[in-house]
């Protein structure tokens, strides 16, 4: 859902980054405002990841220059847990298998870093069951996979699942849902998608970064941004994704050597 | 209570043992430092019987001295241990024998030490024997607060298709020492779960040593030693099978913090004989500290060909995208820290017998109210 007037929630202006010597991200641009579905498309190596990553604050990437703005504060200088403390949540490609970590305790030991981020009390074992069983519902789970290990022995689905079930317990603002669709049969993807659609609201935002325009049938886009060589290089709306579908990334090699970019080879 | 001469050219335990300490020029003992027990106290302490006054569990009865006596080495013997160091010293010392029969669904049983604060050698020795078809869970907690040595040997006689699930849980102190010998005798049809957990000994030397005598049993070892400040940890486990079809499930879990060492050598031992063995073995280390050192080390003897034998050994330290993955969820970085070493420890402290819940073994491990 557009609405100018609604307040910008991130503001990434001209994002380098580097992962060890390699330059990834060569000049992002992109502002995300509340209410607001946005899809960053590219091909594999073109930054699109490194983006989703750099937003969250994975160690393993330096920002090099520009900055992002998150609800007008520097995003880059609060640490990983601070971001999603306030309210950004990176859904990740491959969910980390952590044996031995209940996955009930996690959630409840995230949501209420959340909560107390927020001034809310803090939910005892008791009063959190009950609201894990209720968002339970958004991605249709079974509850036997809160006894287990964090994601211990889930299948890709499962993992993704539960990925949306940590966005239903986080209720965050900014949401980046990294190749959520990968790996997923058409079961999971509908729901994983589903999960999505209702968590999405005037308030908060989304960015689906994905390969593939299958997640875009089922969670429509308001800005679709096709990514290369670490910039954004065209932004449309949800007809650009039908487009890449039918015509490929080919356009983009050309669009390139016209600027003179080299490809990026890390994504 | 034997009281010897202090004046004596031989350190006290040694004169005791009737033969000198290991010394680190024997393989066996390279990387350990024996010096916390030549500083021990020479008094031989007085051991309360952990049974004496409670009522046996179902299924468990004392042997009888004649019952027992022809029983008493013989798991020693079948794992190659009769003469060993640690051995000798138990046997000098002469303590009471526990000796217990268990027959049918047994149990649970549980046997408390403490050596508390008193200075001196406090010396244990088990004997389960359990009967055809019978069935338990044991947990030995071992625990010390002061300058002592715990010296404790438990045999178990596993007939054909008995269960037995062991664990000890052993709660140290940094001026305190722990030799420790299981040495089982498994026959075919036998399964074995033993896990140990050590923590916050000065010196810990725990010998796990199995011997299937005929192949055809399931053997399952974990382990999980935590050494912190300037302690020593050394686990030398043995296996051994003696007929075909044996199975082994074995994971060694370390973590090493402070300037603290950590020993492993998993022994395993396929003769010809024990064709369609599978064996697998698993080291896992964890290094939270600079100054921390691990030692670690397969020795699988392998001769017989239609076998599988697996075995690896990882030496890291915390996860970077484990914690990554933590603190993108609001987890700050210390307590994704501290999650994740739980959870390491977790997986092998949740294979303790039940009763070991009673006991908060992550806390009391970890120290940390966890």
């Amino acid at each position: 859902m557009i609405r100018s007037d609604a307040p910008v929630l991130l503001e990434i202006s001209d994002l380098c980054a580097r992962v060890e010597d390699q330059p990834i991200l060569k000049g992002v641009n992109l502002t995300i405002r509340a209410g607001e579905i946005h899809a960053v498309m590219g091909r594999n190596g073109s930054g699109k990841s490194t983006l989703s990553k750099v937003l969250a604050g994975h160690p393993a990437y330096t920002v090099t220059a520009g900055s992002v703005l998150y609800r007008g504060e520097n995003l880059l200088e609060l640490a990983p847990e601070q971001r999603a403390r306030t309210g950004l949540f990176l859904g990740f490609q491959y969910p980390v298998e952590i044996p031995g970590v209940n996955n009930l305790e996690f959630l409840r030991v995230a949501t209420n870093a959340r909560r107390t981020e927020q001034g809310s009390d803090e939910l005892d074992t008791f009063a959190f069951e009950d609201l894990v069983r209720e968002r339970l519902g958004v991605v249709q789970m079974d509850p036997a996979f809160l006894e287990r290990g964090l994601n211990e022995g889930f299948s890709g689905g499962e993992k993704k699942r539960n990925e949306i079930l940590q966005m239903a317990l986080l209720e965050p603002l900014v949401a980046i849902l990294d190749e959520t669709d990968s790996g997923l049969d058409i079961d999971a993807l509908r729901i994983v998608a589903g999960g999505v659609n209702q968590l999405a609201g005037p308030d908060n935002a989304t960015l689906l970064v994905t390969h593939y325009q299958r997640l875009l049938d089922l969670i429509t886009p308001d800005y679709v941004h096709v990514m290369a060589a670490g910039r954004i290089l065209r932004t449309g709306g949800k007809d650009l994704a039908l487009e890449l579908e039918r015509d490929g990334y080919d356009w983009v090699d050309q669009e390139l050597a016209r600027l003179g970019a080299e490809p990026a080879e890390v994504g | 209570m034997p009281l010897l001469s202090v004046e004596s050219q031989l350190p006290w335990l040694a004169e005791l043992a009737g033969a000198p300490l290991p010394n680190r020029r024997e393989e066996a003992w390279r990387f350990t430092d024996l010096a916390p027990l030549k500083a021990l106290e020479p008094t031989v302490l007085p051991v309360v019987d952990p049974l004496a006054g409670v009522p046996l569990p179902k299924g468990v009865s004392r042997l009888d001295l004649e019952e027992w006596a022809p029983l008493l080495d013989a798991s020693l013997v079948a794992t190659g241990s009769e003469s060993a160091w640690p051995v000798g010293l138990n046997r000098a010392a002469d303590p009471q024998v526990l000796a217990l029969r268990v027959s049918g669904e047994a149990g649970p049983l549980e046997l408390a030490w403490d050596a508390g604060s008193a200075k001196g050698l406090a010396a244990l020795r088990v004997l389960l024997v359990l009967e055809p078809g019978s069935s338990l869970d044991v947990l030995q907690v071992v625990s010390s607060s002061g300058e002592n040595c715990t010296s404790l040997i438990t045999e178990v006689v596993l007939a054909e298709n008995a269960r037995l699930n062991l664990g000890v849980l052993a709660l140290g102190h940094p001026m305190a020492s722990l030799l420790a010998h299981v040495a089982v005798k498994q026959e075919p049809g036998s399964v074995l779960s033993c896990t140990t957990a050590t923590a916050g000994w000065g010196l810990v030397r725990l010998e796990p040593r199995v011997m299937q005598s005929a192949g055809s049993a399931q053997t399952r070892l974990r382990g999980l030693q935590l050494v912190d400040g300037q302690q020593l940890a050394d686990t030398h486990s043995f296996m051994s099978f003696g007929g075909p079809a044996g199975e082994l499930d074995q994971v060694h879990k370390v973590v090493a913090n402070g300037s603290g060492r950590s020993v492993f050598n998993g022994a395993v031992k396929v003769p010809q004989a024990a064709q369609q063995t599978n064996a697998s073995q698993l080291s896992r280390s964890l290094l939270l500290s600079d100054r921390a050192r691990v030692d670690t080390k397969p020795e699988l003897e392998i001769v017989a060909d239609d076998v599988k034998c697996a075995h690896g050994a990882t030496v890291s330290q915390l996860q970077s995208n484990e914690l990554f993955y933590l603190q993108s969820r609001g987890i700050g970085a210390d307590q994704a820290a501290r999650l994740l070493l739980r959870g390491y420890c977790d997986e092998v402290l949740r294979e303790l017998p039940a009763m070991a819940s009673a006991w908060h073994p992550l806390a009391r491990l970890l120290g940390d109210g966890a």
